[in-house]
């Protein structure tokens, strides 16, 4: 039941081609490890699914990027996400682009085991323009109403960061909001976790045990990776590196911005990643924001 | 009593208060700066009833300042989660204040992309929670800048909001789900209730006049009858605006922080 690997080992099961699926929200609690480790692979041709933060723009900006299924990509204090934008306006990007609870809709679709769920959202919009695959069903029942079916998001691996996980696969997330990242793990046929501390085996009190949001049984893979977020929030442990997000933003100006910043960030590997980030003692100092 | 000198930005936030006035209890949710504190102001006023959030996780009765907190100490009533706001957004019980890039004739709204979809001159944020909230519930509209480029003359550029162009609606839609509410401008404060949902001007900011709205929208507006002009804040509203604010972060979300009370002259410069 030891399910604890190493991030390169989570990522050597990746193909190309594979749908993979991040938990987080924008700049917030994002498995940003595991992104590296993924920066520093081989894969190609993913369609990758999320509500969309840095792992969205710094994958496209790697090229390992077939195809976006998102409903947003931001950096919040930085609008617009700035590879992501480089990626659509250069037009090479397949999209699927969803309403946020569409988006949803479609995890949970795939985590019940149904083809579809109907939904409201997307009627009257350019959701459905831009995406002629979802389809429209009828309500069976009396009233007859036309609502939007819609489809379920398979995920061949979705991963998400926590704040404490043990090898069993336990999680918890302390911080104050879980996000969509039960959704996304239900989705998957794999789970990898990671997780700021790896223990050998929870052991909780009720209120603590109340931070556990999906069953071990979902997840297939625990990574230790302290400053796994980083440069995103991963609350109440430490906050968004803004200087961080501004350097790989102000980057993306340049042709060799992303050059620059893969070689000075996410190739020496993690270790060296904390170092150049101003080491563990300044990266556990970054405050929460307040909004 | 003296008029009470005032900003632009300030007399927005007393109009987008207004917005929130007799919208029962609903989740109030102000985006960005103007439309939070105008949110907040119709709680501490006139709408005690509004559900609001800190913004992040939690549900809150007093209204939290904007920017850094200081000494302050929220005093949370609830529990509030991205989850559970699309739970409340999909039951209706929500009236959310949205800066769209582009509003058209129809009151659609645009998030997403400027220019070809397939290869945007301007790839923005996506089209976000905008087509749930939409057809869920009351969307009003902040607009920082009203000009023909936010006020398109066609349709926008991705239909990212619902409006009411009958064309994208089928019958077995339902419709009654969606509503407008209003739009709080630098100008004027417009609703979508003319005949046949067109674009009405309520009331008209000092200084402005019909003609200058009219010229920097890209659609026939028309005058409501009541059509009057914004009303100022009083002494008791800038009061609760500045608790509400300590940090003036109100004063930078206007290019030049304009006065609120201005002639035609400096409104037109």
């Amino acid at each position: 039941m030891n399910k604890q690997m190493t991030s390169a080992e989570a990522v050597g099961h990746l193909k190309d081609g594979m749908t993979i699926g991040f938990g987080g929200w924008g700049p917030r609690r994002k498995p940003m490890a595991i992104v590296r480790e993924i920066l520093r692979s081989d894969v190609k041709d993913l369609t990758v699914v999320a509500f969309g933060g840095p792992e969205v723009g710094m994958l496209c900006a790697a090229g390992k990027v077939k195809k976006l299924i998102f409903g947003f990509a931001t950096l919040d204090a930085i609008p617009l996400e700035p590879y992501f934008r480089k990626a659509r306006q250069a037009g090479t990007l397949d999209v699927m682009e969803l309403d946020e609870g569409l988006f949803q809709w479609g995890l949970k679709a795939a985590a019940m085991r149904v083809p579809f769920l109907p939904a409201r959202a997307g009627l009257a919009t350019d959701v459905l323009t831009y995406n002629p695959d979802l389809k429209m069903v009828r309500s069976p029942y009396e009233d007859g109403e036309e609502l939007l079916a819609m489809p379920a998001l398979y995920l061949d691996y979705a991963f998400v960061h926590v704040n404490r996980a043990d090898r069993l696969g336990n999680t918890l997330v302390t911080g104050v909001d879980a996000y969509f990242d039960h959704h996304v793990v239900r989705a998957a046929k794999h789970a990898i976790v990671s997780a700021e501390v790896v223990e050998e085996k929870l052991e909780l009190d009720k209120e603590t045990a109340r931070f556990n949001t999906f069953e071990r049984s979902l997840v297939t893979g625990v990574v230790e990776a302290r400053f796994g977020a980083h440069p995103t929030i991963c609350s109440p442990d430490y906050g968004w590196d803004m200087k961080h997000l501004k350097e790989y933003s102000d980057g993306a100006k340049d042709d060799q911005g992303w050059g620059v910043y893969f070689e000075k960030y996410v190739q020496g590997g993690e270790e060296k990643y904390r170092e150049q980030n101003g080491g563990e003692e300044h990266l556990a100092s970054i405050p929460v924001p307040t909004f | 009593m003296t008029t009470p000198n005032y900003s632009l930005a300030e007399l927005m936030i007393v109009a987008a208060s207004e917005a929130f006035r007799d919208n029962g209890e609903v989740l109030a949710s102000g985006l960005g700066i103007i439309p939070r504190l105008g949110a907040s102001l119709a709680k501490m006023t006139h709408s005690p009833e509004l559900l609001m959030t800190d913004s992040e996780a939690f549900l809150v009765e007093e209204p939290i300042p904007v920017g850094p907190r200081g000494e302050y100490q929220p005093k949370y009533s609830g529990y509030m989660p991205f989850e559970r706001i699309f739970d409340n957004v999909w039951g209706g019980q929500r009236h959310a204040m949205v800066g769209p890039t582009q509003i058209d004739r129809w009151a659609q709204t645009n998030l997403s992309v400027i220019g070809d979809y397939h290869k945007p001159k301007v790839a923005m944020l996506g089209v976000r929670g905008l087509p749930g909230n939409s057809i869920n519930h009351l969307n009003s509209f902040f607009v920082p800048s009203h000009s023909k480029r936010v006020f398109v003359e066609g349709e926008v550029d991705m239909v990212s909001g619902v409006g009411f162009k009958p064309e994208r609606w089928s019958e077995s839609m339902r419709k009654d789900t969606m509503g407008i509410g209003v739009a709080v401008t630098d100008l004027c404060v417009m609703d979508f209730k003319g005949p046949d949902n067109a674009a009405r001007v309520i009331s008209l900011h000092p200084g402005v006049s019909f003609e200058h709205v009219q010229e920097n929208t890209g659609f026939p507006v028309i005058q409501a009858e009541s059509l009057g002009q914004t009303a100022a804040p009083t002494a008791v509203q800038l009061a609760l605006i500045e608790q509400l604010d300590p940090h003036n972060l109100r004063a930078k979300q206007l290019k030049g922080n304009p006065a609120g009370s201005r002639t035609q002259e400096e409104v037109e410069s």
